[in-house]
């Protein structure tokens, strides 16, 4: 393997000094694809936090090859704020430095060229809490293009967005790997992780790590998921659905 | 217009410009109970300056600092939780900013310290305010990219390479400066008026926060005149005057079909 853009070895992290994921090691190579796994509480998001580094290791440590660009869910952001969604994607050159001086022209040129890659140059102007929950996450992808990050940490992107969204927006992933970016995306979607290169399965620590051929098997499903799990198919190879015991909100208004 | 009402005018538009423009960051931050805190904590301090006779504004400086000290050991203790703990805290020092206002040979100035007086102002005041505008709007101007970025996503900010906690701090540190100044002009119970009444006006028709901040300082400014000239009529206390047409004006601003979400 090449560099590795993310290194984690023997992380654990948590709050208050309590670790809530333990144990995690793992690599990936400049344009890989790893889907993390996990049940709710399951510690995708700390370990997002921990390589962004809002949270500082409990144990172990983190190595990524610069800044990570960070797309959390869309209802942590405020929907009542009033700013567009060139406003929300011009805020991903605040990672270039000057943050006291406006905007530069290439900024906003890059902003625009971003927002027309997630097919939102038409409503560059609308405020972001009148956008649909799918334009919302494709605003906050835009913010990550614009940041030109070689990482990009994406949290459940794909929940309850419309299917023209995620269209659009597994369209931008594959043009982010073939860019040579590594990109980490937490999902449920058990199924769904098979296209990807790596699979990542947590559960407070680390359950498994690999090629989805590999890693997803019954037992690593099983072991992730426990009760939230349910098998489709008793004779295949574990195809599976999670049960989703919690509403982020991601409903189309 | 007299010139003592000039003056006053002058005193509010001012230190109003800022406090009515910083105000939207304070309720995007949800810091409006912390700056009410802050404001009356810090009536021992004035009541010190004033006994003194010393300036105003150093009091009010020292008394918010000591409050703020106050109100974050209070509010930390888990036994009695943070909301309670402020309470204590805030009421325990107007009680003694009072008892101290009190003593027999104290000036009579207790209701000027409370409710302010900006028929008042002074020549300092009139540079303390005009420096609070100057430096304050500079400051807001540079740190509006990064407030937008935290208050919009505050989960997200850090990746960005902005600081979420120093943001918060600056923004704490430029309240303490607004309401130091400003209290001189409204005192220890009506300075808040300045600071949230403005930004509930105008949140729900601006579509940017540079818009809020810019017509947040405009309602300020025009409630500041429209008081003075309110309590010029009726006869009625100026800093008063000043604090309920900012709050009528935050009530029909509330009222209002708004354009933004």
């Amino acid at each position: 393997m090449n560099a590795p853009a993310v290194l984690v070895e023997h992380l654990s992290a948590g709050y208050h000094g309590r670790p809530v994921l333990r144990d995690v090691t793992f690599a990936a190579a400049p344009g890989q694809t790893v889907c993390v796994l996990g049940p709710n509480g399951g510690g995708k998001t700390t370990l997002f936090r921990a390589l962004v580094g809002e949270l500082q290791p409990v144990t172990g440590r983190v190595e990524l090859s610069g800044r990570p660009a960070y797309v959390a869910q869309t209802d942590r952001t405020r929907l009542d704020f009033p700013v567009s969604a060139l406003d929300v994607a011009l805020m991903g050159a605040l990672a270039h430095g000057r943050w006291w001086l406006p905007p530069r022209r290439a900024d906003r040129d890059a902003a625009r060229a971003a927002l027309w890659r997630v097919g939102l140059a038409d409503e560059a102007g609308t405020a972001f809490g009148e956008l649909s929950g799918g334009q919302r996450q494709r605003a906050l992808l835009a913010r990550a293009l614009v940041q030109d990050a070689p990482v990009l940490l994406l949290d459940e992107p794909l929940a309850g967005v419309d299917p023209a969204s995620a269209q659009l927006i597994d369209e931008v992933f594959a043009q982010l790997r073939a860019e040579g970016r590594t990109l980490l995306v937490s999902s449920h979607d058990v199924e769904g992780a098979r296209g990807f290169d790596l699979v990542l399965c947590l559960n407070g620590r680390q359950v498994a790590f690999g090629p989805p051929a590999e890693a997803l098997d019954r037992a690593t499903i099983e072991a992730t998921y426990g009760r939230e799990l349910i098998v489709l198919d008793e004779t295949g190879a574990a195809r599976a659905v999670t049960i989703q015991h919690h509403d982020h909100g991601h409903g189309e208004p | 217009m007299s010139g003592i009402e000039l003056r006053a005018t002058l005193e509010i538009v001012l230190a109003g410009g800022f406090c009515g423009a910083l105000g939207f960051w304070v309720l995007s931050e949800r810091l409006a109970y912390a700056g009410e805190s802050l404001s009356h904590g810090l009536l021992p301090g004035l009541v010190l300056a004033a006994l003194a006779g010393a300036p105003l504004l150093l009091g009010a400086a020292g008394g918010a600092l000591v409050a703020a000290g106050l109100i974050a050991v209070a509010a930390r203790d888990p036994r009695v939780g943070p909301d309670t703990g402020t309470a204590v805290a805030v009421t325990g020092l107007v009680g003694l900013g009072s008892l101290l206002a009190l003593v027999p040979d104290a000036p009579q100035r207790l209701e000027e310290l409370l409710f302010g007086d900006p028929l008042g102002a002074s020549d300092g005041d009139l540079a303390a305010a005009a420096t609070l505008l100057l430096a304050g709007g500079a400051a807001l101007a540079a740190l509006r990219r990064p407030l937008t970025a935290t208050s919009f996503d505050p989960a997200g900010v850090s990746a960005l390479g902005v600081r979420p906690g120093l943001v918060r701090i600056a923004l704490l540190g430029m309240m303490a400066a607004a309401i130091a100044v400003a209290v001189q002009g409204l005192g220890a119970l009506l300075v808040l008026a300045v600071l949230v009444a403005p930004p509930v006006a105008v949140r729900r028709h601006v579509r940017t926060p540079g818009a809020a901040m810019l017509a947040g300082a405009a309602v300020a400014g025009a409630a500041g005149v429209a008081g003075i000239q309110l309590s010029a009529l009726a006869g009625s206390a100026a800093g008063a005057s000043v604090a309920l047409v900012l709050c009528a004006t935050a009530g029909v601003g509330a009222v209002l079909p708004g354009r933004a979400t």
